[in-house]
């Protein structure tokens, strides 16, 4: 019987396009710090430390072995796992294995980025086949672009729909103290007034460039009750991959629908008893770099029917007092560091679960919480938490 | 440990200089076509992979998306570890551990020919501080080549004996990038690359993977008649800036070892250990990690390799398989210290077979002079 594993510490920087003020792992130990606090712990508790990040963002190698003192692991095992937009959920899951193995009773799970002294987009190109692939990628832009379309094509979504998304995502972040774009937007026409970036999407309609880091502290049953007085248990967690070429754009034009996240809800859904997830999950922090990505990630993770995400945003279902909050935090269109930002879903899902989330708190009674990632050619990585289990 | 973990298969390609031939998932493909044939699995049939590359190194932000269709990750778990590839086989214990995953391929890739090593190399040092004074490994491990030699008087005559030893072991080894028969006179006669280190006293540019299939218990007897067992297994981070460190000691690896050594049961690790796999990219580590790795005393490194006991037929022979030095690829470099263990305690490493050997050591390092250390005990029984 594997350990059951709690998060009892969690921390994040305030998060910031550019944080000249502090170097990289300076950076990093703003959140590790925070997590210390909140566990009422010292680095002396903390056993390993495991990290996530895209090095080729900030053109550091070994960028832990750089931060070794500042994220805690000096004399200390752990390791860093790096798997594109996924990467801050690939540690989670990586930590999450390491003390369920009873390898560890106490972990640091750390993401992070320091977009600012690097050049995101030239390295998101670079990650296409250099032979025919680096011609016809412009980083993440126009892959959402399309997917945009995709979206408003098929479902019968309007701009205004998209629209409503970004004033729920920023309501959130306005009320969130670690967010980075706080933009305090009233009117769908304000967003609907901003430049495109790439036909349909908008500048209003996409995620920012962020620098910060997140910080969690994971521990064993027997320890986790004793650090803090509300663990939160990670129930479950799911990893679905697709090949690049099959799964090509996040949209897909190509008529097959590009299906990780189907696959990784389903499997997790079932593992744990899940048959209406609206019903039976309290709230979700998904990994929306778009508002238009945000309403089909409603459909490819079962929260309604097909062509139906858009009328969840209509009817309100998921604003922060609605039936279904999703991003409360504000999501990851305010706020992007994104080897960190994975790990900020389930640090936000934990902080609900809590009740510690302050002013972006749901106003309803969250008991379990689902934290999604999206990577790479539309990896899935999913953390399902729960009060109790 | 709770569960018992084993190594079901292991695979290599034959290390070469430039294998511009194959893409990097090709490459990883020769090594895990292998591993499946060898258990009768279906790609299918794995339950998570463990990855292991760099971005830096293949030129490819998300470097793990290249060889995504080659590791049975469609539709399935892989993550990818960013350390040398003994990290990765840890972090695909961990999976069987904890009862999440069962059948688990660790896979590692490097195509070293492709890139260039001391920008790259440059890139892990501090930007600010420490990055504009141009150093990269190579000159990291000569600083601390020489305040090693300095310290215990270690000579270059002893670190040469280190390359005669490796590179005439790996003429064993069909793997073996360059097997080599070499005397002392020879690697000193070599060019001098960043003093005191000469071209003999580290590797040649190396292209190549290495895979391996996982299982806990209940799982092996039906893949492999042969399994080896996981007894322990740790790493260490040690201080980033090299003025925060005594480079004549090695203390993240003995941190490290203590923790594999406690797993595993090991008291005294000379007498205990039949046969280690080390990773010495530069002749002098294999000295120096033998002195972290506790089977010698501080500063003895040097007479160790003086007294024979590390060749083959020698009480503890290290690296029989040609080591790091006969050419590995950085990252591959210690996941292939694991395959050749497990082939020695198979008894299936040829004519570099240590007799008898019932538990091997596996050592593996990512970064500026051992910066991150890891260990893995392994044992037949």
């Amino acid at each position: 019987m594997p350990n059951r594993v709690a998060i009892v510490g969690i921390g994040q920087t305030r998060h910031r396009s550019t944080r000249r003020d502090v170097t990289l792992p300076e950076m990093i130990n703003e959140a590790v710090r925070e997590a210390l606090a909140d566990a009422d712990l010292t680095i002396r508790d903390i056993e390993a430390v495991f990290t996530s990040s895209m090095e080729t963002f900030e053109g550091i190698y070994l960028p832990d072995h750089g931060a070794a003192a500042e994220i805690g692991a000096f004399m200390k095992p752990g390791f860093k796992v790096c798997t594109g937009g996924t990467s801050g959920a690939s540690v989670v899951v990586e930590g999450f294995c390491m003390v369920a193995a009873g390898l560890y009773d106490t972990a640091l799970v750390i993401g992070f980025e320091k977009q600012d002294c690097g050049e995101t987009t030239a390295a998101i190109t670079a990650a296409t086949t250099p032979v025919w692939g680096k011609g016809a990628v412009t980083g993440a832009i126009g892959e959402f672009a399309k997917q945009a379309l995709s979206y408003m094509e098929t479902s019968g979504a309007k701009e205004e729909h998209a629209a409503r998304v970004r004033l729920k995502a920023d309501r959130g972040a306005c009320r969130n103290e670690y967010a980075h774009l706080k933009l305090g937007l009233q009117t769908i026409e304000e967003v609907l007034k901003s430049d495109y970036l790439v036909w349909p999407l908008r500048f209003l309609d996409f995620c920012p460039q962020s620098s910060g880091a997140c910080a969690l502290v994971f521990a064993t049953e027997n320890r986790a009750r004793k650090i803090h007085r509300k663990p939160v248990w990670i129930a479950d967690v799911e990893v679905v991959h697709q090949e690049p070429f099959r799964a090509g754009t996040f949209g897909d034009p190509t008529g097959k629908e590009a299906y990780s996240q189907h696959v990784a809800c389903e499997r997790l859904y079932k593992r744990n008893g899940i048959t209406h997830p609206r019903r039976d999950i309290d709230m979700a922090e998904v990994y929306e770099p778009s508002n238009w990505e945000e309403m089909s990630l409603y459909e490819h993770l079962h929260f309604c029917g097909k062509n139906e995400g858009w009328k969840l945003v209509e009817k309100g279902i998921t604003e922060m007092d609605g039936e279904f909050p999703v991003n409360p935090s504000g999501g990851v269109i305010a706020t992007n560091p994104i080897g960190a930002t994975p790990t900020i879903r389930v640090a936000e899902a934990a902080l609900q679960i809590r009740g510690d989330a302050g002013e972006h708190q749901v106003a309803k009674d969250v008991k379990s919480a689902l934290a999604t990632a999206l990577g790479g050619p539309n990896w899935t990585v999913l953390t399902l938490l729960k009060r109790t289990l | 440990m709770p569960e018992r973990v084993a190594i079901c298969a292991v695979a290599q390609t034959r290390y070469s200089p430039d294998r511009g031939d194959v893409s990097e998932g090709e490459l990883a493909y020769e090594a895990i076509r292998q591993v499946l044939e060898e258990t009768g699995l279906k790609l299918s049939e794995i339950e998570s992979a463990v990855t292991c590359s760099q971005d830096f190194w293949d030129g490819r932000t998300i470097s793990n998306m290249n060889i995504q269709p080659f590791v049975g990750a469609h539709l399935g778990h892989e993550d990818k570890v960013a350390e040398d590839g003994l990290s990765a086989v840890y972090c695909g214990m961990a999976h069987v551990l904890s009862g999440h995953h069962e059948i688990v391929l660790v896979v590692a890739h490097m195509k070293e020919s492709q890139a260039e090593k001391s920008l790259i190399e440059n890139c892990a040092f501090d930007p600010i501080f420490m990055r504009q004074l141009g150093l990269d490994f190579l000159g990291a491990a000569a600083l601390q080549a020489r305040r090693y030699m300095h310290q215990y008087g270690i000579t270059a005559e002893q670190c040469a004996r280190v390359v005669v030893k490796n590179r005439g072991n790996a003429r064993h080894n069909p793997f073996a990038q360059e097997p080599l028969e070499l005397t002392v006179e020879d690697v000193l006669a070599s060019r001098m690359l960043a003093p005191p280190i000469r071209q003999l006293d580290t590797k040649p540019v190396s292209d190549g993977a290495c895979a391996l299939i996982l299982a806990p218990k209940k799982r092996a007897a039906k893949l492999t008649r042969k399994p080896v067992w996981m007894l322990g297994a740790s790493n260490c981070y040690e201080a980033h800036y090299l003025g925060d460190r005594d480079l004549a000691e090695c203390r993240a690896l003995t941190q490290a070892a203590k923790k594999a050594y406690r797993m595993a049961g090991i008291r005294h690790p000379f007498r205990d250990i039949d046969v280690a796999e080390i990773s010495e990219e530069f002749s002098y580590q294999e000295l120096l990690w033998l002195e972290g790795l506790g089977f010698c005393e501080r500063g003895q490194g040097g007479s160790l390799i003086d007294s024979g006991k590390t060749c083959l037929g020698g009480k503890l022979p290290v690296n029989p398989s040609g080591g790091v030095l006969a050419g590995n690829p950085n990252q591959v470099a210690g996941m292939a210290r694991v395959a050749e263990a497990v082939l020695q305690l198979r008894g299936e490493a040829g004519d570099r077979q240590v007799e008898g050997a019932r538990v091997a050591l596996a050592h593996g390092v990512t970064g500026i002079c051992g910066q991150h250390q890891a260990v893995m005990i392994l044992g037949k029984d």
